[in-house]
């Protein structure tokens, strides 16, 4: 920090900025450009090789033979997929676990946002966000382990609890039905502090002169928030929900394959745990029917996105691009 | 009272007297008004506490089992604190030899991790940051298209073995330079500290590029710089699934893959180890030591989260400021 003083206390006015051709701003700033290289080698081997490699989709891909030289399939390997048992099943599981994470995960951060932003005591506001905030940082790995203790059959915290009340306890773990409740709710558990951060900081960007009038005109505090807070922070929520879904399809895959067991299988296979089970997990992988369902799965989401960001655009001028 | 000026303005802004009583239907506005205020405030509170003991509540029920004796937690006797407390199960993890590979491990992920993902981003936020920076907005585009549309497993592995990178330290580090979304928010930031005019003087008095990011850019970004080590940092830390994948060689272990194995899958090593000569007699020992590995895994989560949440009242407000950044420009 010292040095930032002596580099900017001797410096003139900079008005003399020659204006030339672009071409004379890259030699300028060659060094720039040298800055970058080494994490554009990166992106491009790390990110694009991956996506060119998708063609291995389109291919009968035998190791030997590398990905040049296997032989093309066309779409054969989409059309397996399309027709297997397995399709409809997985297709479906990534759907719902998606949406029902949307439509039940989006509204609880905003709503804990707006009882924080209106908690008068700034002791306890400040304790509830830094309660609140701290599952966000605990691993998969230990979520799950929680998970699986607090609701271990029989000897699980619920589990013990809904005995004392005399409620059956249903089995959280052990079906397909029950996979879907159990990861979004132990997922907004684990997040409905950290999102609150943003909205939090849109509602502080809120014009105060606005409550101001309304206080005077003698809105109550249930009004301001709904005429003048909501729509205050609409524009964050439009972005938010346009990011979601983008991710669309693209679950929480980590945690969902610590999840799944024989029992839950059926409502827990989703497009990824499906395609690491085919691709790497088997004992005879089938490189390119798997990289087929995940590309399948990608231009999906893609395209989703696209369509959502275009719709948004439309409807309320708010759009990522 | 009031002072009477000229215009009607005035008098229109001008407060009215207090002991001037309001009209009666504004007043009981205001009655009701203030009591759906207090119900307001009331609801405030109830969602906060339920928010805050829903939270917080499996946390100390995991804490507590941890300290507590396993016959008492796996007869769910444990719901608050402690009972019959001992350190049975943090002594069972201190003896448990992979436990310590895998910190060791981790810790070295995560050190080496983030100092490389920290200055690959620097390097790369920084000339994006740079308005006179020709090809700034294709290169960006590179970055941020990835966000949105990437390889997938398959194609990716495959690279990485035909690197020949597989059960090296390195593939949990190389492969995994940069995260676009802390590009962006490092960029962002760089953009709104330091004005462009800085970079100008700073050429005039004739730095180069390379100059001005030691001794400008560098000595600004302390802030930005915490965030982005804390958000590399704690997803070093936490991650497995790539550790999964591209690791097979037990020594090179993170300890979350360890975890997984002890928390998941109930595979415990010494639990093998010790059945293996089991006579008859012991019988009843081993349903001791399967209590064992039950308080164990209770301690193990406790002493697996304590670097990250120990750490986290510190450094909360660089996470948040990280977010704040990030809602800048989404």
């Amino acid at each position: 920090m010292g040095q930032r003083r002596t580099e900017t206390s001797s410096t003139l006015p900079a008005t003399t900025t020659p204006r030339r051709v672009q071409w004379s701003k890259v030699v300028v700033n060659w060094e720039l450009y040298l800055f970058v290289l080494v994490p554009l080698i990166w992106l491009l081997l790390f990110m694009y090789v991956p996506m060119v490699g998708n063609v291995i989709a389109f291919k009968k891909f035998v190791p030997i033979k590398g990905m040049l030289g296997s032989d093309w399939v066309g779409f054969d390997h989409f059309v397996r997929f399309m027709n297997s048992f397995n399709f409809k099943n997985v297709m479906w599981n990534t759907f719902y676990i998606n949406a029902y994470q949307l439509v039940a995960g989006f509204p609880v951060p905003i709503v804990l946002a707006l009882a924080l932003h209106y908690c008068p005591a700034l002791g306890y506001k400040k304790t509830v966000q830094m309660v609140t905030y701290a599952p966000h940082f605990i691993s998969t790995v230990v979520m799950v382990g929680i998970i699986l203790k607090v609701l271990q059959v029989r000897i699980g915290l619920v589990s013990v609890a809904l005995a004392k009340l005399g409620i059956p306890e249903p089995p959280f773990l052990g079906s397909p039905d029950w996979f879907a409740h159990v990861y979004v709710w132990t997922g907004i558990w684990q997040n409905m502090g950290w999102g609150t951060i943003i909205f939090l900081a849109a509602l502080a960007g809120v014009d105060i002169e606005l409550h101001e009038a309304a206080r005077v005109d003698g809105a109550t505090i249930w009004q301001r928030v709904w005429h003048i807070d909501l729509p205050g922070i609409m524009p964050t929520v439009i972005i938010l929900l346009i990011l979601q879904s983008g991710q669309m399809l693209n679950v929480g895959f980590e945690k969902i394959f610590l999840m799944q067991n024989p029992l839950n299988i059926r409502g827990s296979e989703v497009v990824e745990t499906y395609v690491y089970k085919i691709g790497l997990a088997s004992a005879t992988p089938n490189f390119s029917y798997a990289a087929a369902i995940n590309l399948f799965r990608n231009v999906i989401a893609f395209f989703l996105l696209v369509g959502v960001n275009r719709f948004s655009r439309r409807v309320s001028e708010t759009s990522l691009w | 009272m009031v002072r009477r000026s000229g215009t009607d303005l005035a008098a229109a802004v001008a407060p009215p007297p207090p002991d001037a009583a309001p009209p009666p239907t504004a007043r009981r506005t205001r009655i009701k008004n203030a009591r759906e205020d207090r119900i307001f405030y009331a609801l405030d509170y109830a969602l906060l506490t339920f928010a805050f003991v829903i939270v917080i509540y499996p946390l100390i029920y995991i804490i507590s089992s941890s300290f507590s004796d396993a016959q008492e937690v796996l007869t769910g006797r444990v719901w608050l604190l402690p009972i019959k407390p001992n350190l049975d199960g943090y002594e069972a993890v201190f003896k448990y030899r992979d436990v310590w590979l895998g910190y060791g491990n981790s810790i070295f992920y995560t050190v080496f991790g983030t100092l490389y993902n920290v200055a690959m981003t620097m390097v790369v936020a920084y000339p994006l940051a740079r308005k006179d920076f020709i090809g700034r907005s294709p290169i960006m585009f590179l970055f941020t298209f990835t966000m949105f549309f990437h390889g997938g497993l398959i194609p990716t592995y495959l690279l990485i073995k035909s690197l020949g990178m597989i059960d090296t330290r390195a593939v949990l580090i190389i492969p995994w330079a940069i995260g676009v979304w802390n590009v962006i928010i490092t960029r962002t930031y760089l953009q709104s500290t330091i004005p462009g005019e800085l970079y100008e003087a700073a050429r005039v008095d004739g730095a180069s590029n390379t100059r001005m990011f030691w001794h400008i850019v560098l000595p600004l970004s302390g802030p930005i710089i915490a965030v982005i080590t804390l958000f590399y940092a704690v997803n070093h830390w936490n991650t497995y699934f790539n550790a999964l994948i591209y690791i097979r060689n037990d020594n090179l272990r993170p300890l979350q893959l360890i975890l997984r194995e002890i928390l998941i899958q109930n595979s415990m090593n010494i639990l093998d180890d010790m059945m293996a000569d089991m006579s008859a007699e012991q019988l009843e020992q081993m349903t001791r030591r399967e209590f064992l590995v039950a308080l164990l895994q209770y301690s193990l989560i406790v002493v697996a989260t304590v670097p990250v949440l120990v750490m986290y009242p510190f450094v909360q407000k660089h996470f948040v400021k990280g977010v704040m950044i990030g809602s800048i420009k989404g």
